[in-house]
């Protein structure tokens, strides 16, 4: 049960979102921003990122739906989605994502966490300052996100197949178009 | 140094925002209705959630110039600086006290959130809504604070600049710029 009286029947984000649709318009513009507009960094690269994140954090809805955008966007290879949650220094990424991802992971623990040293192996396997600064900010924002999804303790079915086709979809959607199927509904206050 | 060129002269956030205008727009956004818009939780209130759940995240900047801003919108520094060392002794409602143990378990990480603190502030009249405001505030710090400190920006432990900010925060809220460049003003 939510800690709050959420809309029933939309998942995770969903859920907060629909209930206060005056905060889900900026929050959906930041994620369409830093995962769907074009960037140096694939969207791929950026979701498995966000996957990451999500995983250190133990938010189960967050890592399973960007989890599921990342392989949509890669070809439906979700084994290397769950090779990056698990270790992925052994992944087949390339050397300057998981540079970014050795940032992200500091972001994740704190800001203050983040080295010169952390930043500078990064930019010797050719990361550029707005790289750097998108995967700093993409990792502190998914601290919100995956706060904000379970402190209101949202609902989170496991159901693999609801995630996978979902994720496909925001892959080729974007999230602020995404958002209109759940926003439109009544709001609930 | 902070860790990539961000614009000089600008201290903390100003200077991310200034770097990549694309996502400033919606964080700005974000701050300005959790915390300036009409709200039943006065902007006071907000400030000092802001500002509580920045010291807990150690991030300078943040908390003074949520400080500072709260300070304004109470009249005083006095309860910002009693928030800062035991918000229970604070002279603030029962029903903050029990809003800021929620967004400091909300710091802690989503899942520290209790069944119990939830209760325990329904009792003291918070209602669905005030409780959302206060996860997502404290969520959205997690947020701001790390990219802050994450960046390793220019943060001046200069009063006055902080008392200035504060001021313009109270006054208008997070659309627009609160400090420019000095060379520009």
């Amino acid at each position: 049960m939510p800690h709050i009286n959420l809309p029933e029947g939309l998942q995770g984000i969903r859920a907060a979102m629909a209930f206060r649709p005056e905060t889900a318009k900026p929050l959906n513009e930041l994620a369409e921003v830093l995962l769907h507009a074009p960037n140096s960094l694939t969207p791929g690269e950026r979701e498995l990122i966000a996957t990451y994140v999500s995983s250190q954090n133990d938010c189960y809805f967050c890592q399973t739906v960007h989890g599921a955008i990342a392989a949509a966007h890669l070809n439906g290879d979700e084994e290397l989605v769950k090779c990056v949650k698990a270790d992925f220094w052994s992944a087949g990424i390339s050397d300057k994502l998981k540079a970014l991802l050795v940032i992200a992971g500091k972001v994740q623990q704190g800001g203050k966490h983040v080295t010169l040293a952390d930043v500078e192996a990064a930019r010797k396997v050719g990361a550029t300052d707005i790289e750097i600064h998108d995967t700093v900010l993409l990792a502190a924002a998914f601290c919100m996100y995956n706060r904000y999804v379970d402190g209101l303790d949202t609902w989170q079915p496991h159901d693999e197949e609801l995630y996978r086709q979902r994720g496909k979809k925001t892959a080729k959607e974007g999230y602020i178009t995404m958002s209109q199927e759940y926003l439109s509904q009544e709001k609930h206050a | 140094m902070p860790h990539i060129a961000l614009p000089e002269q600008m201290p903390g956030i100003s200077s991310a925002f200034a770097f990549r205008p694309e996502t400033a727009k919606p964080m700005r956004e974000l701050a300005h209705i959790l915390l300036h818009e009409p709200n039943s939780l006065s902007p006071g209130e907000r400030e000092l959630i802001a500002t509580y759940v920045s010291s807990l995240n150690d991030c300078y900047f943040c908390q003074t110039s949520h400080g500072a801003a709260a300070a304004c919108h109470l009249g005083g520094s006095e309860t910002v600086k009693q928030v800062h060392v035991d918000f229970r002794q604070a002279p603030i409602s029962e029903k903050l006290k029990r809003l800021l143990v929620i967004a400091g378990q909300v710091q802690r990480g989503g899942k520290s959130v209790t069944g119990a603190a939830i209760e325990a502030a329904r009792e003291q009249g918070a209602t669905d809504i005030e409780i959302h405001d206060t996860v997502l505030i404290a969520a959205a710090f997690c947020m701001y604070n790390r990219y802050v400190d994450g960046l390793a920006t220019w943060q001046p432990q200069d009063e006055t600049m902080y008392a200035q900010m504060g001021a313009h925060l109270a006054r208008e809220g997070y659309r627009t710029p609160s400090i420019r460049p000095r060379h520009e003003s």
